[in-house]
């Protein structure tokens, strides 16, 4: 699949925002004041950033506001509810927080719910795609729950929680690889199914001379020759190095440049999260390029 | 509403023949003509002269075949929107711009409502969805609805422009819902097939197989018959005068 960086800046940074809201809603003792502002400003620049950011892949951009009405059928359209549901209930929790010095607990919860609700419904747009059998496992949600968990947890300051959520993150992140590598085959899709012809089947002419939205959009193959190495990158500065700077940080008791290090790993797993999302969607097979002549090795893999 | 109606006792589609189908690219040529000038956005072409590049809502792929026993074939294929029964491209939708119809089963795109997301065309496997680069709006196969429904045509052109320009008769339309009907009855005369089933769409268009080439016994000589009475003229089977001495000095040698 092309990797879109609008959408992939989209799910990678509001997710860390969402992930943080969940947290502020969730503290039994939450900053207060101009440091609440601050924290919530953070979130809400992540969040809202984010989403606007995924407003730029659209072609249509006037009937975006449209999204609302298919809640029934529609992943993308529950994600549009669940993102306003929980910024509206959190910036009235937030409100209370920064300008009453009020915490209203059961308000933050629900917002905690709410944004939680989010990143899961983001997660089940591509969870629910039959066609891009990589994305098509329950590991799907799983990885960007605990990477928005994560990431929240990181810029909330919680290192206990940071260190535990950045190990599942590198398990998990690990089980959506390997398992995603045999989705294709598992599904069973082939040049055979896909044309019912028998024997071996092979390309002889595509439809054009030239690429289409199709190709561009799903049989999308440049990049994978360094899928391997951008694996590694992407654990590493995603789950391993902000997991031994948590470790570090509670092994010396938060003594020294805590704040600065706090910085780092933060830094450290953005980049590596949006390495992990650029591959998410560089690695995922669309079938049609089964009908393109793509995929022939996945399809015999395994 | 972009959930799924109730199984519509009408589904309207098609049937392509891929024995018949001599890959003239006919069909893409109609389609592309009657559904720029008619319904919704047209379908645009981009950089005519550079890397040339349009929208169509039907695209004869070709592939080679070596089946188990037999000669090598090739095979053209058009693919167009196969109007699922289980359409993953419906419900996928947000804005409620991707709709089947409850009373044929025509799967169709609301243009006024498409956000140009994109969504649905990642659903269908079949690469039956194109958004317009310039409209902006997803475009997909209507099965012509605005000719099939439309009394100011005459009643031989009320079907899609692809079935009625095919000059092979490779493209039949009709009702597969109803086991009476010509299409129905071609499915199961030819063993009509569903593409990606395990995909569990439930295509309503369905694909006729090629069928198996002619093939020759071992001892069957094709030229044989037509040689016998050259021989009987000649008289001989062995070449005569220069040609025969030569041969037989080169074997010699």
């Amino acid at each position: 699949m092309h990797p879109a960086p609008s959408v992939i800046i989209f799910s990678s940074l509001s997710g860390a925002g969402f992930g943080l809201l969940v947290f502020l809603g969730l503290m039994p003792d939450p900053p207060r004041g101009w440091v609440a502002f601050v924290f919530f400003a953070l979130a809400y620049a992540l969040a809202v950033g984010g989403l606007l950011s995924a407003t730029f892949h659209l072609k249509n951009k006037k009937n975006a506001w449209k999204a609302y009405r298919e809640w029934r059928s529609s992943w993308l359209s529950r994600e549009m509810w669940a993102a306003i549901a929980a910024l509206l209930v959190m910036a009235a929790y937030a409100a209370a927080l920064v300008f009453l010095d009020l915490h209203l607990a059961p308000l933050g919860w629900i917002g905690a719910l709410l944004s939680l609700a989010v990143v899961f419904t983001t997660s089940m747009i591509y969870a629910q795609l039959r066609t891009v059998p990589r994305w098509n496992q329950r590991a799907t949600p799983a990885l960007f729950l605990t990477a928005a968990l994560a990431g929240g947890a990181l810029l909330a300051g919680r290192p206990v929680l940071s260190l535990i959520l950045l190990v599942a993150l590198g398990i998990l992140q690990a089980v959506h690889w390997t398992r995603g590598d045999r989705r294709f085959a598992e599904v069973g899709s082939t040049l055979n199914t896909a044309t019912r012809l028998p024997g071996m089947v092979r390309q002889f002419e595509r439809p054009q001379t030239g690429e289409n939205y199709l190709t561009r959009e799903m049989v999308y193959q440049v990049g994978r020759k360094h899928a391997a190495t951008l694996r590694v990158i992407a654990i590493a500065l995603m789950a391993v190095i902000p997991a031994i700077l948590m470790a570090l940080y509670l092994v010396t008791d938060g003594a020294g440049l805590h704040h600065a290090m706090a910085g780092v790993a933060v830094l450290s797993h953005l980049i590596g999260v949006l390495v992990s999302r650029w591959l998410f969607f560089a690695e995922a097979e669309h079938v049609v390029g089964l009908y393109y002549g793509a995929h022939a090795g996945v399809a015999r893999a395994a | 509403m972009t959930t799924l109606p109730a199984p519509p006792k009408v589904k309207l589609g098609l049937v392509i023949d891929l024995d018949t189908c001599v890959g003239c690219h006919a069909c893409v040529t109609a389609c592309k003509g009657w559904n720029t000038q008619n319904y919704g956005a047209p379908l645009s072409d981009r950089d005519a002269y550079g890397e040339a590049e349009g929208t169509f809502l039907n695209r004869v792929h070709s592939y080679t075949m070596q089946p188990g026993s037999g000669p090598a074939q090739t095979v053209h294929m058009p693919k167009s929107c196969l109007h699922c029964d289980d359409a993953p491209c419906v419900t996928v939708c947000p804005t409620g711009a991707s709709y089947k119809r409850a009373e044929d089963g025509i799967v169709l795109v609301n243009e006024d409502a498409c956000m140009g997301c994109g969504l649905c065309a990642w659903a269908c496997p079949y690469g039956a969805r194109e958004v317009d680069e310039l409209a902006g709006v997803m475009k997909k196969c209507t099965l012509c609805v605005d000719r099939i429904y439309n009394e100011t045509l005459p009643e031989i052109d009320r079907q899609p422009a692809c079935v009625r320009t095919c000059p092979a008769g490779a493209r039949h339309y009709g009702d597969l819902n109803d086991p009476a009907s010509a299409v129905s009855q071609l499915v199961a005369a030819r063993g009509g097939v569903d593409l990606m089933p395990e995909q569990g769409t439930k295509p309503v268009n369905q694909y006729l197989p090629p069928r198996p080439r002619d093939t020759l016994g071992a001892d069957e000589d094709i030229l044989a018959s037509f040689l016998a009475p050259v021989y009987e003229e000649t008289g001989a089977e062995e070449a005569t005068g220069f040609l025969g001495w030569l041969d037989r000095a080169l074997e010699k040698v």
